[in-house]
């Protein structure tokens, strides 16, 4: 069973949460799919048993020595990544999207294409099972890809060790490593805090999981910085039949344990706030 | 020489307001400077570049919609009557975005795939691909006065990519003497194509294990693209000090530092602007921009 945790905005406490569930858990694979911002594995220190080249997309490049400067693949170019200074045609790395057109049509077939394979995803073992997690190399760009990857290898993980479930840290936003995060999981819980722009990004992530027919829920983080907020945020939910499967107040503990390196399940497990996460763990696994 | 310096340095400012780690307080900081530098009557833009999630505007309730701008892309139609089935569209194309099946002359284009490169346009010598557009987004203007605006990239939900509505907006505010950046969290596409259009980077982060480690990450791929940076800690106070002790060792400026406050949580949950609450705060942030632009050129000497 796959539960990712997202959330449309960021720092809501989704990592805590996942974070927490996974140590509920006596075995699991745990997937921080948050790749261009992975944390979890300062928490669990994870033994790294396996590590695999990501080939995140590719980039062309500009061979001088071929090149005559014609200009033709600027013409070509619709990323605006090809520029001409002092007759010296070059391509702006940044901009490049690696569709490849340029060297393809080069007359002098002096493009040359390079594999962006500085990224990483890793595997390992922690306390509550195994972990996976990637890694996006500085500049390269194609996170979407590097989610997949992870969830690839953590589906591959529990199916070798007979492990059930997969707990995915999932990234901010709805973009295409948010997708990629969720397509296909069993439970997607969202988690969102009681303000403005959380009850906007909820809305949108909402939206997403909604249109590609996901079992999801909600989970109002903070929920006493503004207890009229929650209200809506409640009522929206109920509106669109989504469950609100949990409340949870604003706790200090849950900053100290993530410092300490641990779970909050794990750091306190008799305070109010672990009691409360339980219930919530246990309600996600008997309605998925 | 010098003079053409000096000058070009007074043509515009771009500022990107960034952060590895997301929900650290990005778009608190930048709707507050600009709203202190707004009400100074300065020449001002901010763009709201988060565009999976822009939020500015939920602060910024005091801008009049000027316009819409939509943000296309260019999608691939394949007139079956004219394909042959050769297939050289579907190797042209990078994003696997050709589904084809050569034998059973099955051909599909996945448009959440395509990047619109025109890649199969030019590998069809049959004249069998058109283009269409499909709309990737919005580009909404908001006007506070004749001087100052908010340009929010918005992507339409279900949008994989929301680079260019991002490049789209940031393109519309080219007519203002200062630019602020409320950049999109993390450190893959989004962030970068926002962050190369910036003459200094402020990172906001907070001073937590998830903080700093982001932080770390954000630092590396700005130090990659030679960009100047400096860094504000939100929420001080919660965490640890270790966040201080990187700061230091690797003598990086802290431009600002904002405590843990329930009340200032309070407020924001509210869509309030702490600048506008409180005249103690309007002074700290209009004295973050000077500092930001001493920093600026401190580093671009």
């Amino acid at each position: 069973m796959e539960i990712a945790v997202i959330s449309g905005k960021g720092g809501t406490g989704k990592s805590s949460i996942s974070v927490a569930f996974a140590t509920l858990q006596k075995e699991v694979v745990l997937a921080d799919c948050d790749v261009d911002a992975a944390n979890l594995y300062l928490l669990f220190n994870p033994v790294c048993e396996e590590e695999q080249i990501v080939i995140s997309g590719q980039k062309a490049v500009i061979n001088q020595d071929k090149c005559i400067a014609c200009g033709e693949c600027i013409d070509y170019c619709r990323f605006d990544a090809i520029i001409k200074k002092d007759d010296k045609v070059s391509i702006v790395e940044t901009f490049c999207d690696g569709c490849l057109l340029c060297s393809r049509i080069c007359p002098q077939d002096a493009i040359d294409i390079i594999d962006e394979d500085k990224s990483r995803i890793y595997a390992g073992s922690f306390k509550n099972g195994k972990m996976v997690y990637g890694r996006l190399a500085p500049g390269e760009e194609n996170t979407g890809k590097i989610v997949s990857k992870v969830r690839e290898k953590a589906k591959q993980i529990a199916k070798e060790f007979g492990i059930k479930t997969i707990i995915i840290d999932g990234p901010p936003g709805i973009g295409c490593s948010a997708i990629s995060a969720i397509i296909g999981v069993d439970s997607v819980v969202v988690v969102t805090e009681p303000t403005l722009s959380g009850l906007h990004d909820l809305k949108r992530t909402l939206e997403i999981t909604t249109s590609s027919n996901l079992q999801t829920s909600v989970i109002i983080n903070k929920c006493d910085i503004n207890p009229e907020m929650s209200s809506k945020i409640e009522a929206y939910c109920n509106q669109k039949h989504i469950e609100v499967i949990g409340k949870l107040p604003f706790e200090p503990l849950v900053v100290e344990a993530m410092v300490k390196c641990q779970s909050i399940t794990d750091f306190a497990p008799d305070a109010e706030i672990s009691k409360l996460i339980g219930n919530i763990y246990s309600k996600i696994r008997a309605t998925t | 020489m010098l003079i053409i310096v000096i000058t070009m340095r007074n043509l515009i400012v771009k500022i990107a307001i960034a952060s590895g780690k997301g929900g650290t307080g990005k778009t608190f900081i930048s709707t507050n400077l600009f709203n202190v530098l707004q009400k100074q009557e300065m020449n001002l833009a901010l763009v709201d570049c988060d565009a999976e999630e822009p939020n500015a505007k939920l602060f910024l309730t005091e801008g009049k919609l000027k316009n819409t701008y939509e943000v296309n892309q260019k999608v691939p139609v394949v007139d079956e009557s004219k394909c042959t089935y050769c297939g050289k569209c579907a190797e042209y194309c990078n994003y696997n975005a050709i589904f084809f099946l050569k034998e059973a002359k099955v051909i599909n284009v996945l448009e959440d795939l395509c990047h619109g490169c025109g890649a199969c346009s030019v590998a069809c010598s049959y004249s069998a691909i058109s283009e269409k557009n499909n709309l990737l987004g919005y580009v909404n203007t908001f006007e506070f006065s004749p001087k100052s605006a908010l340009i929010e990239a918005r992507i339409k939900v279900g949008v994989y990519s929301s680079v260019n509505v991002i490049k789209a907006a940031i393109k519309k505010a080219s007519d203002f003497n200062l630019v602020l950046f409320d950049a999109p969290p993390g450190t893959g596409c989004p962030f970068i194509q926002t962050v190369v259009q910036a003459d200094y980077v402020v990172l906001v982060t907070e001073p937590t294990p998830y903080g700093l480690s982001d932080l770390k990450q954000s630092i590396e791929t700005l130090k990659g693209m030679n960009k100047s940076y400096g860094v504000i800690i939100n929420k001080a106070g919660l965490g640890d000090e270790k966040i201080y002790d990187y700061l230091n060792k690797e003598n990086i400026p802290l431009l600002m530092s904002v405590p843990f406050d329930k009340n200032i949580a309070v407020s924001y949950s509210k869509g309030e602007l702490l600048t506008d609450l409180n005249s103690e705060w309007e002074e700290k942030f209009s004295q973050l921009y000077n500092t930001i632009r001493e920093e600026y050129g401190n580093s671009s000497n």
